[in-house]
């Protein structure tokens, strides 16, 4: 059913939540937090409650990705149901806790939209996370940050993938958003990946008190970059891994790469090439977080989405 | 100047995973034990994971960092059941690899450590050593399209506090900038080549080569700089400014922006001209510097060959 000619009427954003440190040492979120926590000022817009939180303090206090697990793999319906005790990881008594005040996820009392605050060790920029294709208050919000920031570019990341999608922090809130800003090395705090973070996040508030206030946006397309595939180091029968990201490949986070491109060096300098059946856009290349994940990288399709107008209910 | 002549070096150990996540040196040293590279020419080669329990981990240290635990004090402390780990394994390795000033003590000992600045390859030396001089022009030399440069730490032997310490001769090399947790092809590449040609040297020295007095210029610290942090919780109130940010090895000069405050004011730098390294490193942070503060400074060399009895 085509909805491109009508108007959808949503309901106000009201409850926003910014989340910063779910991994205890991605500095940017970490810090902007921290600052807000002390000086809300920078977040204030008319017709919005905007609580800046440290999701994971103690994975913060020891400046590591997380305690016992991670945090942002720890949202699952399993997790969030079992019933609570000391015995629980860390990280799943504080989804429980964090689902207990920002969600419950799924109920009509869940926040309305939050932004969590991530680093990346990959050349990825800044990178909006989207998990729905259907979420149109989403992807008229990445629309407008999109353009509010050009010539600067704000890529998306659609992570709808069946098997590949994980239960986010964020996923607790009606609309839930990823801000991913690398490159940036882990425990390592960037002037300009900081403030490049603080930029788009101002963007998005403003969108925000925007339509609350009432103001329609009108019908848009958003590229976005559609998760496909997980691709691992290769490995020995020990687990240990035998080659590393090309020189070709390093760094080149949503540039094509076709059949036949090299892909990883061999420890002795030998090429392995790309084998997949077309051109993939990869991204998340060489992530430090995601060696234990089994993850050098994932590839993403490209591909348009049409959002249509929204205005508030 | 006169030349010199040293006895051959005939020992070598390299080193890696001195710090558990730098992952350059793991990697190299588990490539070397692979292909079980124990001697090359005339120069036989131990390969050493340093601490193995941070590399495990994949985190720097696991209860202190074991690159400062090779002073004299440290070495000789009694171990009890409270001795954190890395003064124990300093210990080992001392006796594996030293000990330390003696005559058994390895000939050559080359560690292997990353930095997530922007410093290009840094060999780290901390006394004025003609031999290290000499190999640092030969990497130089055939290392063109890469920034070689060398740092030097004057530091007295007994308080030398790092693994480098245990070697007759030593130096570190420092290669960034990579991420913890994350292995660069292109810094391995780089790594390896720069091993590969100190054993080539090493090799040319036993044959009776003689190599030809020179000059190099390396830097020498002379301080170090912390960030701004707030007086009452002690947390970082600025960044290191963008134009100083990826800028290792480049001039400051009084009045270049150094800092960048959440706040949006800028902090210049004030004092004598010096040349910033180890510009925001992740693991000085903990340790209160933002940069270290160098002169630059030439060193001259004479022409040094092996000595034959």
């Amino acid at each position: 059913m085509s909805s491109y000619n009508n108007t959808a009427r949503l309901t106000e954003a009201r409850r926003v939540a910014i989340f910063g440190g779910t991994h205890g040492n991605e500095m940017s979120g970490v810090t902007l937090v921290n600052l807000w926590m002390k000086n809300s000022d920078e977040i204030q817009r008319k017709g919005v409650e905007a609580k800046p939180f440290i999701t994971n303090p103690k994975a913060v206090e020891k400046c590591t990705r997380y305690v016992d697990t991670d945090l942002n793999r720890a949202f699952t319906p399993e997790n969030l149901s079992a019933p609570a005790g000391d015995e629980l990881p860390y990280e799943v008594q504080r989804a429980q806790e964090i689902n207990k005040e920002f969600g419950p996820k799924g109920s009509p009392e869940a926040y309305d939209v939050i932004f969590d605050l991530h680093n990346t060790t990959s050349n990825m920029g800044c990178t909006l996370i989207l998990e729905s294709s259907k979420d149109l208050f989403n992807l008229q919000m990445m629309n407008y940050i999109k353009k509010a920031i050009a010539p600067a570019s704000c890529l998306v990341l659609l992570n709808e993938h069946p098997l590949l999608k994980y239960s986010t922090s964020r996923s607790v809130a009606k609309h839930p958003v990823g801000l991913e800003v690398g490159p940036q090395p882990q425990g390592v705090l960037r002037s300009n990946i900081f403030e490049a973070m603080r930029v788009i996040l101002k963007h998005a508030l403003d969108f925000i008190e925007l339509f609350n206030e009432g103001m329609e946006f009108p019908s848009c397309t958003v590229e976005v970059f559609r998760v496909s595939e997980r691709i691992d180091y290769p490995r020995d029968a020990n687990g240990n891994i035998i080659a590393m990201v090309h020189p070709n490949l390093q760094d080149c986070d949503w540039e094509p790469l076709n059949p036949g491109d090299p892909m990883f060096q061999t420890f002795d300098g030998k090429t392995i090439h790309y084998q997949g059946s077309g051109t993939v856009y990869p991204t998340f290349i060489n992530e430090a977080a995601y060696y234990e994940k089994q993850q050098a990288f994932v590839t993403t399709r490209r591909e348009t989405l049409v959002a249509s107008a929204i205005r508030k209910a | 100047m006169e030349p010199v002549s040293f006895p051959p070096l005939s020992s070598i150990a390299i080193c890696g995973g001195t710090h558990g996540n730098e992952l350059t040196g793991v990697y190299l040293v588990r490539e070397m034990q692979k292909q079980k590279v124990d001697k090359i020419g005339s120069v036989s080669i131990s390969t050493v994971l340093s601490n193995p329990r941070a590399v495990d981990v994949c985190r720097r240290y696991t209860e202190t960092d074991l690159n400062r635990c090779f002073t004299d004090a440290l070495l000789s402390s009694p171990i009890t059941d409270s001795t954190p780990y890395e003064v124990k394994r300093a210990q080992e390795l001392n006796a594996q690899l030293g000990p330390k000033g003696s005559e058994k003590a390895v000939d050559m000992l080359i560690d292997l450590h990353n930095t997530t600045s922007n410093m290009g390859l840094c060999l780290i030396f901390y006394t004025v050593d003609y031999l290290n001089l000499q190999i640092f022009k030969y990497i130089q030399s055939k290392m063109p399209s890469v920034p070689v440069r060398a740092m030097q730490l004057e530091i007295p032997l007994s308080d030398a506090y790092s693994l480098d310490a245990l070697g007759k001769h030593s130096f570190s090399i420092e290669v960034g900038p990579q991420p913890n947790g994350v292995l660069r092809a292109d810094i391995f590449n780089i790594v390896k080549e720069a091993v590969d040609h100190t054993i080539a040297w090493l090799q040319e020295f036993n044959s009776g080569s003689t190599f030809e007095a020179g000059e190099v210029e390396a830097f020498t610290v002379v301080k170090s700089v912390d960030y701004p942090r707030d007086p009452v919780t002690g947390e970082i109130s600025a960044a290191i400014h963008p134009q100083l940010q990826d800028n290792d090895f480049k001039l400051l000069k009084p009045g270049d922006p150094v800092f960048l405050s959440f706040s949006g004011e800028t902090v210049k730098h004030e004092g004598e001209e010096l040349y910033p390294l180890f510009v925001n490193e992740c693991a000085y942070y903990e340790k209160k510097i933002a940069f270290h503060l160098a002169q630059k400074r030439t060193f001259k060399f004479p022409s040094i060959r092996m000595k034959k009895d």
